[in-house]
């Protein structure tokens, strides 16, 4: 056993004969911050479908704690995301119940406790984000930050080794990315929970991620430490860092030369 | 609490249902003679059944204690042989009895009206797979009409 | 050429989605016997049984009046009024309490658990139960096949049971129609098992294909605006379809054939 809790092992994943990936290898230490980058498009959120099993890669494996996901059974695979939560992009609340019946919903489902602990429990991730406040209130009242914050509430209820984030600065006003950021660190380093936070905003993950992957066409384009990371040589990373329009990655979408299309020549 | 409201909407919605099948059983289905009765069969051959069908009701002065079960013609002399399933209440009907096809009102459901014959002291009761032996086939009226021209004629 | 492999690809694909859908029934169905389900179960009875009442019995009702009043003009013509009470309540029982109540169910429920489960996809809240360990079959199908599968043919009763009163209200009270005729002979008439029980059958097998249709529509619906409200036609438009065909199959079987 090695220190990581997740590792990616050459997986090659395409959806409706699109490539997504290409041999691919990805490790996420156990206890830090691992951050995934890359332009939207390249598939971020579906790395993250794979590690929890929603997903299964045409070649390659995945492990999460030494045993593989894409090989597992059904009942396995569920007994194995209890140790897993996620983080989505929409939050992803249960719009149907309020933000205490949100967090207490994975410990009733999983857990035998009373309601008394249960409310103790939820509280106390409630207060840890800050929304103690507003737990009788429905997410349809919530701001999308204040959402995105019930849902990390939610994610950590059950105590998770692995919390996964996806896109969690997105559409965030800086105040509110402020907080999450700050959550986040505190998270990892309160709980020690590994994490994988899915972004393209580079500033504030390249703050708190303790190793980073950056990815594009397909491939790994470039890993190592923030600090490696800024310093890199390669082409493609300083265009994604400093978010130049066109370069390795290019600007266009594939098409035939603008010439033969207009003059109809590819008929 | 809502569940609490949910719960006894729901109870109401059963109540209600409750209340539906209770008005279908006592006042909208026939009470008189259910299938769930034990019964015992009958067989009773006529020459001309009419428009009798299954499920016709067999009456005894007005009150329905049977039902036809089935209809077939007889293979050897070509008649129609009427089933009758009769409830086990009444099971002690002499072998004199009689069967005719009879209709309710003038366009009404043909059925089987069964007459008890007398009991002597040595009767003996129509069991289970017995023939009726007495039985008036259906008023046919283009019989009706031929037989009255006929006996017109001949006077 | 072309259209065969357009019509080749297009019943592969239907096949495939008859498959999924199955799968989903059987996953769902499987997955019922667990106790927190029921209360569940319960919600949803009253979120497509309660909330349907109205409009259920508002129809019965108006049914049961149009079609007394139908019913008088002709009968009356052959003197035969007193039969209004079987024609009311054989009509209602065997034919439009099943039907109306599926057609109705399937626009004022289908549809709506059609868009529920559809924005709840769109919204990741499936893929959040199946990351939250929870499997969405068991949490979120199941209990409202069952709730369809329980609700639909309580409806049908009271739709049948409030039309024949409805009958009742126009033909006796209105047009005159003795009353003890429109009881009676109607009691002459109607049968438990062959009239009542064969309407709830009727309605059990209407209740499974219209929720079955609705869920699967929404669960498997493209989640975007666009999509939702494709699956959402969709579900009225095919249980509309199903149950009228399913309808005369049934029908057949229970009284065509001796």
């Amino acid at each position: 056993m090695n220190d990581n809790l997740v590792e990616i092992q050459n997986i090659t994943f395409s959806r409706s004969e699109r490539l997504i990936y290409d041999d691919i290898s990805i490790s996420i230490p156990k206890g830090k911050i691992t951050a995934i980058m890359g332009p939207s498009g390249i598939g971020k959120t579906t790395m993250l479908r794979l590690i929890g099993g929603q997903l299964k890669p045409d070649k390659g494996d995945i492990t999460f704690a030494g045993k593989s996901i894409p090989s597992m059974n059904r009942s396995t695979l569920y007994q194995t995301r209890k140790a897993m939560s996620m983080l989505f992009q929409s939050g992803a609340l249960f719009t149907d119940m309020s933000v205490f019946d949100n967090v207490a919903f994975a410990l009733r489902e999983h857990t035998q406790l009373s309601e008394s602990v249960i409310e103790t429990l939820v509280l106390l991730k409630l207060e840890a984000v800050g929304l103690r406040g507003a737990a009788q209130l429905l997410p349809s009242e919530l701001s999308g930050g204040m959402a995105r914050r019930a849902a990390l509430a939610r994610a950590i209820a059950l105590d998770p080794e692995l919390i996964m984030y996806d896109e969690p600065f997105a559409g965030q006003d800086p105040i509110s990315m402020g907080v999450l950021v700050k959550l986040i660190r505190a998270l990892s380093e309160a709980l020690s929970v590994t994490s994988i936070v899915v972004t393209h905003d580079v500033n504030e993950v390249l703050d708190i991620a303790d190793y980073v992957y950056i990815l594009a066409n397909q491939k790994v384009i470039g890993h190592g430490t923030a600090q490696e990371i800024k310093q890199s040589e390669s082409p493609l990373v300083q265009q994604f860092l400093l978010g130049q329009a066109d370069g390795p990655v290019p600007f266009h979408y594939p098409a035939p030369s603008m010439q033969a299309q207009l003059l109809g020549e590819d008929k | 609490m809502t569940t609490r409201k949910t719960e006894l909407m729901v109870g109401l919605f059963v109540i209600l249902t409750i209340a539906a099948g209770l008005l279908l059983a006592f006042k909208v289905v026939n009470q008189g003679f259910s299938d769930s009765e034990s019964t015992y069969t009958l067989y009773a051959k006529f020459d001309n059944i009419g428009g009798l069908q299954t499920r016709s009701a067999v009456k005894v002065g007005g009150v329905t204690v049977g039902r036809v079960e089935s209809i077939y013609l007889d293979p050897e002399d070509f008649n129609p042989i009427v089933v009758i399933s009769l409830s086990d209440k009444y099971n002690n009907f002499p072998d004199t009895s009689s069967a005719s096809i009879l209709t309710s009102g003038l366009l009404g459901e043909q059925y089987i009206g069964f007459q008890p014959g007398f009991a002597f002291d040595d009767f003996v009761v129509l069991a289970d797979g017995d023939y009726i032996q007495d039985t008036k086939s259906a008023l046919v009226l283009e019989d009706l009409i031929g037989q009255f021209l006929f006996s017109r004629d001949s006077e | 050429m072309n259209w065969i492999i357009d019509l080749g690809a297009n019943t592969l694909f239907k096949v495939i989605g008859i498959g999924r859908a199955f799968l989903m029934l059987t996953g769902a169905l499987i997955a019922f016997p667990q106790w927190k389900n029921v209360s569940l179960t319960i919600k949803q009875i009253y979120v497509v049984g309660v909330q349907s009442l109205l409009i259920i019995m508002v129809s019965g009702l108006f049914i049961g009046m149009v079609m007394a009043l139908q019913g008088y003009t002709i009968l009356v013509g052959y003197g035969a009024e007193g039969s209004l009470g079987p024609m009311v309540s054989l009509s209602l029982l065997r034919e439009l309490g099943p039907v109306v109540t599926a057609l109705l169910f399937a626009g004022r429920a289908g549809s709506a658990l059609t868009a529920e489960i559809g924005l709840m996809k769109a919204t990741e809240q499936l893929s959040s139960l199946e990351m939250m360990a929870v499997d969405p079959l068991r949490r979120i199908v199941a209990p409202r096949i069952w709730a369809g599968v329980i609700a639909m043919p309580m409806l049908a009763l009271i739709f049948s049971a409030i039309g024949i009163l409805g009958g009742h209200l126009v033909g006796v009270e209105w047009l005159g129609v003795d009353s003890g005729s429109y009881w009676s002979i109607m009691q002459a008439t109607v049968e438990w098992d062959k009239d009542v029980v064969n309407g709830i059958i009727k309605s059990i097998v209407f209740a499974i294909v219209v929720t079955w249709i609705a869920i699967f529509k929404g669960y498997d619906a493209v989640p975007t605006s666009e999509g939702i409200s494709l699956a959402t036609t969709q579900t009225v438009v095919l249980s509309s379809l199903a149950v009228l065909g399913l309808d005369f199959v049934l029908t057949a079987l229970m009284f065509g054939i001796n």
